[in-house]
């Protein structure tokens, strides 16, 4: 016999909605219209509730709660756009532009950005914290793609890819805080690293500029996602 | 191990103690030892043999009888003569005074508050027995809880025995054992993992260090009668590779279990069967949060993930683990040997048993006590603490390290328990105590602690990432003088954010110095900002005039 599949029921800004369990309450809103913004999260890869951008108000929960991990429950009633909820995006985002060199009119995704697109989106017209502008590298030593650390928000979905999707492991993360960086395999150049397959899914995986094809110049870049879905259908995997 | 070869064990030990007429115990652990206590034992033992003593008094390596600012500490049984700052040229001196008179000017008054307000159950062998020999634990009643646990009481009992004591975790958020417990026991698995949390990373705190250095069987006891409540296998202790003292004693301790047959396989000759491993954390604040030390134990990257799912149910490698704290455990064997309602009767309603502090700062005593939950920040300030040095008037009290904050003296009637601090602004935490008088700016304190969880802030979400990073820039402003009202309204949303935006509880709780500061000590903070002063005179702050041009 068939196992059943058991069918949630609960609301999002109000809207009554059902959702089969084990879904995340990120897919059911979209499912349903809603657009809860996301930078780490990427269907497709593992999520992490990192970036704090998704995070929800559900009503009985002592602290808000990342949709891109958290799963629907019976009765839960969710909201994804209170104004607190924008603040706290608006800060977030306000925090990263602040936190490295973020010059969209330099860059090569320049118009085609998750970064800038949300920044639009939920209107972050200044920053009030002061800029670090921290001295980080750029590592244009692969032979089709290069990094540059300026343009990284630490969304991991590069080392994701990679080590999920490729099963290269390229990609890692070195020190702490403030001071984390994406590394090519034990912090040596891109272009050494002998597990990299070149196969530029953390190109397009990236949500920033911070990886990107050599020859390409401003808002010059588009990245194009279409294989991940494409691949987690194929490995059997839930769209 | 049989049941009777264990009182055998018990018998002989206690027939050999009373072969002797004296006891010296000298503590060896870490804090004595920085100031040589190990020469201090060398010395006696010399003096001892001197005399021709040595059937009469046996001179013993112990744990830590509290008093650390003022070792090498020395315990003298029977007599019971505490003597404290003992210098290994006073050995002699001291050999003497057994048969004589005690040493006067080096007697510690053991009827002094410091040590009669305290209540000990995780310390209770600690300046007592010998934690390198298991039989020193044996003979004063260890292993018996084990043996009970084992040979008498289902797997359902006993937790329903850590139930009714009303224990909470002692690793900061006060979550009830019993109820993890049996979490853990019902969780599908068919693996299961005990693991001791020893990575005790918060600054000035040194209970379980402490604990693992005095009393390591009593840890070990406590994870196996654990690990028999929720049918684990296998156990992890994760300690921080900066206590190499405790790691060793650790190591030995295990060794001496298993070759007694009271860790490893068929426990006691039952088919309970469960093994201990250490492994040593790279010095991390957050690997102490639970789901990064299962990452660091996996040998991922220590990074905290999201929970729901909690480790009870998804831990190590996916399966069932119970994560408790060093002194959670401590606690256990007691428990087991007295019954929870005897454990139960001490405390207040909400918050039972008693609680090792590292009480530090601007006390007259310094040093690590335990005393009953519900006892008063005065009690424990002037009482135990011998009060504020110099005349000096008492500021404020800072519980919970990092993730704390600063009770100011209009709650020094507290009694601490897990509500009350939390309900004034501060945590129970760990045992972290700092006492602060009017020296301290409160700003500064603050700010030392954001300027902690921004380098201990393992960088996977942004709010504490950056967050703390503009927050202790903020900070800084403000003690140097040059801050506005505007970063200080800055600063509180800052504080908002991270608090209910981060990831982990790292994050989540490294705003409480500042809000807790900012709630009783606004005026100091305001007086860096408008009258450019800094009132405890602490911070560096030079007026504009008195810059040269
Ligand atoms: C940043 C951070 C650091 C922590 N450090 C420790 C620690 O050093 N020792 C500890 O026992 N618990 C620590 N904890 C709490 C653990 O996550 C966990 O709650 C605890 O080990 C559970 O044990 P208990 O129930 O016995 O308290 C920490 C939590 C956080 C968020
Ligand atoms: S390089 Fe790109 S994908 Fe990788 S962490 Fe940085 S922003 Fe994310
Ligand atoms: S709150 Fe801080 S320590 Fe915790 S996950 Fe986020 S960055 Fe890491
Ligand atoms: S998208 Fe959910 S935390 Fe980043």
């Amino acid at each position: 016999m068939r196992a059943p599949v058991r069918i949630k029921t609960l609301t999002i800004d109000g809207k009554e909605v059902s959702a089969k369990e084990g879904e995340t309450i990120w897919q059911v809103a979209r499912e349903n219209g809603i657009d809860i913004p996301t930078l780490c999260y990427l269907e497709g890869l593992s999520p992490v509730g990192a970036c704090r951008l998704c995070l929800v108000e559900v009503k009985g929960a002592n602290r808000l709660l990342p949709a891109c991990v958290t799963q629907v429950e019976e009765g839960m009633e969710v909201t994804t756009n209170s104004e607190r909820l924008v603040n706290y995006r608006r800060m977030i985002l306000e925090l990263l532009f602040s936190e490295r060199n973020h010059t969209c009119s330099v860059c090569v995704v320049n118009g085609h950005c998750e970064l800038q697109r949300l920044a639009q989106r939920l209107g972050v017209t200044h920053v009030r914290f002061p800029y670090r502008y921290p001295d980080l590298p750029v590592d244009a030593s692969h032979e089709r793609f290069a990094i540059d650390h300026n343009r990284c928000i630490l969304c991991t979905r590069c080392v994701r890819v990679c080590d999920e999707i490729e099963g290269a492991h390229v990609w890692d993360v070195m020190g702490r805080g403030i001071k984390s960086q994406i590394i090519a395999d034990l912090n040596q150049p891109w272009g050494t690293s002998d597990v990299c397959t070149s196969c530029g899914k953390c190109v397009h995986v990236c949500p920033t500029g911070a990886i990107f094809e050599k020859g390409k110049a401003v808002a010059e870049m588009e990245k194009r996602r279409q294989f991940l879905p494409y691949l987690t259908i194929m490995r059997g995997g839930k769209q | 191990m049989t049941v009777d070869e264990l009182q055998q064990l018990v018998a002989k030990e206690q027939e050999a103690k009373q072969r002797y007429k004296s006891c010296i115990n000298v503590c060896v652990a870490t804090g004595c030892i920085m100031c040589d206590s190990e020469r201090v034992k060398e010395a006696i033992e010399e003096a001892v043999k001197e005399r021709g003593l040595e059937k009469e008094v046996i001179v013993k390596g112990v744990g830590c009888l509290g008093l650390c600012s003022a070792g090498p500490m020395i315990y003298v049984e029977p007599e019971g003569i505490i003597y404290h700052k003992v210098s290994p040229e006073d050995a002699p001196a001291i050999v003497q005074g057994l048969i004589s008179t005690p040493v006067e000017r080096l007697v510690c008054p053991s009827e002094m508050p410091f040590f009669k307000r305290q209540v000990k159950i995780v310390m209770e062998n600690s300046g007592t027995i010998d934690p390198e020999r298991i039989e020193d634990y044996i003979a004063v009643g260890g292993y018996q809880a084990l043996m009970k646990v084992l040979t008498e009481m289902s797997p359902s009992e006993v937790i329903e025995e850590v139930t009714k004591s009303g224990l909470r975790g002692r690793g900061g958020a006060g979550y009830p054992t019993g109820l993890k417990w049996s979490t853990v026991a019902k969780a599908n698995g068919d693996r299961k993992f005990v693991v001791c949390n020893a990575d005790e990373g918060d600054p000035g705190a040194y209970m379980d260090r402490t604990i693992l250095e005095s009393d390591p069987h009593r840890v070990i006891e406590g994870m196996v009668i654990a690990a028999y409540a929720v049918g684990a296998q296998q156990g992890y202790i994760y300690v921080r590779a900066e206590y190499p003292l405790a790691i060793k004693r650790l190591r030995t301790a295990i060794r001496q279990a298993e070759r007694l047959n009271l860790l490893g396989n068929n426990i006691f000759g039952t088919t309970f069967s469960f093994h201990i491993e250490l492994r040593i954390g790279a010095g991390a604040f957050v690997c102490g949060e639970e789901t990064a030390l299962i990452a660091s134990i996996e040998g991922k990257r220590g990074t905290p993930r999201p929970r729901p799912p909690y480790p009870a149910e998804y831990g190590l490698w996916g399966y069932p683990t119970l994560i408790n704290n060093v002194e959670t455990f401590a606690n256990i064997p007691s428990i087991i040997r007295n019954g929870g309602d005897w454990f139960a009767k001490i405390g207040t309603e909400k918050s039972k048993g008693t609680k090792v502090f590292a009480l530090a700062g601007r006390v007259v005593n310094t040093g690590l006590i335990e005393v009953p939950m519900g006892i008063t920040l005065r009690e424990i300030v002037f009482e135990i603490g011998g009060g504020i040095p110099e005349g000096r008037k008492f500021k404020a009290v800072q519980t919970g390290g990092p993730s704390g904050g600063c009770i100011p003296e209009q709650f020094l009637d507290l009694p601490v328990d897990y509500e009350s601090l939390t309900k004034v602004g501060s945590i129970m935490g760990s045992g972290g105590m700092i006492v602060m008088d009017e020296t301290s700016c409160m700003v500064d304190v603050a700010k030392f602690f954001v300027e902690f969880c921004m380098s201990e802030s393992c960088g996977k979400c942004i709010p504490c990432r950056v967050g703390t990073y503009h927050m202790h820039e903020l900070l800084s402003r403000i003690t140097s003088g040059i801050a506005t009202m505007r970063d200080l309204e800055l600063l509180e949303e800052l504080c908002d954010l991270v608090k209910n935006t981060s990831l982990c509880g790292l994050g989540q709780t490294a705003p409480n110095p500042v809000l807790s500061t900012l709630r009783y000590f606004r005026n100091e903070y305001e007086a860096h900002i408008l009258d450019k002063s800094c009132p405890s005179g602490v911070c560096p702050i030079r007026r504009l005039e008195e810059v040269p041009v």
